[in-house]
């Protein structure tokens, strides 16, 4: 019976595909013949194009990249609305550098904008330091006729003494670059950069440049800073967090790792970010332990008090409640009349509301146990990826003494454990979207490329394993074998990304 | 040294001339003061009491701001001090006030100035209750002050 749905189902969904064809643009087919193939015939038409279904536009910018992006943006509303740039660098980072919408409100309410933004309207003379006779510090209240004094266009003027404790105290105690008010009570004016250079050590105003170019990263929505320890590169892409259902965006920084720049995760192709937060959290909370105990205990059929079995016979008396049922049928046990020890009324109807119950909680728990150990299992070995790369290492050394090979040579081990970890990587995410995966004729598909997969990478894997001696003449072998994994994880990616981002998957939870 | 020099010049302009319903109670040294405080007019919750402030200066004030809150001072003692009732006082004394964080503070606000400004809230208040959560905040906040991210929701009261 159920044999027939699937047949029927995939007989109708292979009409779809045909119509679909032959009534849309050329490319769209194309994609199309691709994943219908399942990669079989077209691998090499995937593998040969320069973009594969599963990658994205990005790039990525070094400090040096950001500040001349900063820079240029600011240039140029400056020369448009015929600012300072220190005052339309506030001005962008009031607007959250959408330029676009900040020119039009600017020409529509000038002093409004300016006023909103902390500029004020007043662009007359240039800020500088200054002595100015019978002045006296309202911070520090000092008086004097020689004291060096500053104040922004606000007016609100201050010893520099104190104004530079000030900037001081923002920048390195607070964190606070791009929206430092003046010291004056109540005054919302911004402290520029021009004034800030004025007033403050190199050391300072290179810390307060760190924080500035930080909020532009943040501020902007293609903007995300790599988040490998250490790693000052940004990642500039363009998918938005909407876009997040159809596509999975991993890209790579400069220092080589691999995140998705939707979440910042690893790099967790296949899977959705959506499906990834919420396997992460299934792993974390116990929603399974809850499983496990319906799946081997029983509750009372009276008072619900939770019974495990650890031995005995069938004749169960709740403890609590003291009724008394049959462990086997979760029946009466007065129903039972004489056929005690050895129950054979399965079929009763007082005991099948209980018994289905906990079948589900079973099936359940052992369809989770599925994905997890086996998504668990790579997670494992992705992490002993880490030791087999230093082994690998040794291994090339000895490699090259002991066969005579030379460097450039015994590079291919580095390549295959490099391939392996990738692999690794992507099976394990195959469990965790497999997981909320409904079944259908491109689960099968899906299948059968993860099986591929994870086989190919354990022949890797076993390989790799061999002693050194025989590692020269198994070269062309690993070689052969490296290859095999990684168009075999493309073909797995790209059937995956094709049928997420036109929407073709159904899945068991909502997200 | 920055504190010091700053909080006595305060000091003798404070007892040249203070306000109408401050005085201090407290200020031998320069990392603590006592300031006694009322309420100018009719306001019923507040009629007829003295309330204590204490301020703890950090050697960076007035760049920082100083910490600030009520003490409480037993009925029998000779001087009683309560905290007084209000929306944005926890019972323990803790003043909910945007001018006392970092963001809101200004340096140019002084011991005399936040004393004025919490006595203008007091008088604008009408309300006869503590803040929300304030036994379990009571009972839990081991943090000072100034660690304390208030989220500043309500500035009516």
């Amino acid at each position: 019976m159920e044999s027939d749905e699937d047949f029927m189902s995939v007989a109708s969904s292979a009409d779809d595909f045909l119509d679909t064809q032959a009534s849309d643009d050329e490319s769209l087919g194309e994609e199309f013949g691709d994943e219908f193939d399942g990669g079989f015939s077209k691998d090499k038409d995937i593998i040969a194009t320069s973009r594969k279904p599963y990658e994205v536009d990005f790039k990525v910018l070094s400090p040096d990249d950001i500040d001349r992006e900063q820079n240029q943006q600011i240039n140029e509303v400056s020369s448009v609305l015929d600012l300072p740039p220190e005052s339309s660098a506030i001005l962008l980072r009031y607007g959250r550098w959408n330029r676009e919408k900040l020119i039009e409100s600017y020409m529509d309410h000038p002093e409004k904008t300016l006023e909103e933004a902390g500029l004020g309207t007043n662009f007359q003379g240039i800020p500088k330091t200054q002595v100015v006779p019978g002045f006296v510090c309202d911070i520090c209240c000092e008086d004097g006729n020689d004291i060096e004094t500053y104040a922004m266009r606000c007016g609100h003027r201050f010893c520099v003494d104190c104004y530079r404790h000030y900037l001081g105290q923002k920048i390195r105690e607070e964190g606070e670059a791009a929206r430092i008010e003046c010291p004056g009570n109540g005054c919302n004016m911004i402290v520029d950069s021009k004034s800030l250079g004025l007033l403050v050590t190199n050391n300072l105003r290179e810390r307060y440049h760190i924080l500035l170019t930080r909020t532009y990263v943040d501020d902007k929505e293609n903007l995300k800073w790599c988040p490998a320890p250490n790693c000052e590169y940004a990642v500039d892409c363009p998918i938005k967090q909407r876009d997040l259902h159809r596509i999975v965006p991993t890209v790579q920084c400069f220092c080589k790792h691999h995140f998705c720049f939707g979440c910042t995760l690893n790099d967790h192709q296949p899977a959705p970010c959506r499906l990834v937060r919420m396997w992460l959290k299934k792993c974390e909370d116990d929603s399974e332990t809850a499983n496990w105990i319906s799946a081997n205990t029983k509750e009372c059929p009276r008072c619900h008090s939770t019974i495990e079995k650890n031995g005995g016979c069938n004749h169960m008396t709740c403890r609590k409640c003291k009724h008394e049922f049959c462990w086997m049928c979760m029946g009466l046990w007065s129903e039972h009349g004489t056929s005690w020890y050895n129950c054979s009324r399965y079929e009763e109807k007082s005991g099948s509301e209980a018994r289905s119950a906990q079948a589900k909680s079973r099936a359940s728990l052992e369809r989770y146990l599925h994905y997890y150990n086996r998504y668990a299992n790579h997670e494992q070995s992705a992490k002993l990826d880490k030791d087999l790369y230093l082994k690998t290492e040794k291994k090339m050394t000895s490699l090259q003494s002991q066969s005579g090979l030379s460097w450039i040579e015994v590079q291919f081990l580095d390549t295959a454990s490099q391939a392996l970890q990738q692999c690794r990587q992507t099976l394990k995410w195959t469990y965790a979207f497999a997981y909320y995966l409904a079944r259908n004729n491109l689960t099968e598909i899906f299948e059968d490329n993860q099986k591929d997969l994870e086989l190919a990478v354990e022949n890797l894997s076993e390989m790799f394993e061999k002693p050194v001696p025989e590692l020269a003449n198994l070269k062309v072998d690993i070689l052969d074998k490296t290859a095999y994994c990684n168009k075999r994880r493309v073909i797995l990616l790209s059937d995956t990304a094709e049928n997420l981002r036109n929407g073709e998957w159904s899945f068991n939870v909502d997200w | 040294m920055f504190a010091g020099k700053r909080l006595s010049k305060e000091l003798l302009k404070l007892k040249e001339h203070l306000p109408p319903g401050i005085s201090i109670a407290k200020s031998e040294n320069l990392e603590e003061w006592q300031m006694d405080i009322r309420v100018l007019d009719e306001n019923p919750l507040y009629q007829n009491q003295i309330y204590r402030l204490k301020f703890t200066f950090s050697s960076r004030y007035p760049i920082e701001p100083p910490e600030v809150q009520f003490i409480e001072l037993p009925t029998t003692s000779e001087t009683p001090r309560p905290i007084p009732i209000h929306p944005h006082i926890y019972s323990n004394g803790i003043i909910c006030l945007d001018l006392l964080s970092s963001a809101g503070w200004s340096p140019v606000q002084t011991v005399e100035s936040v004393c004025m400004s919490i006595q203008s809230m007091l008088t604008a208040n009408t309300r006869d209750e503590r803040p929300p959560g304030d036994s379990d905040f009571v009972s839990y906040n081991r943090r000072r002050p100034r660690d304390i991210n208030f989220f500043y929701d309500d500035d009516n009261v």
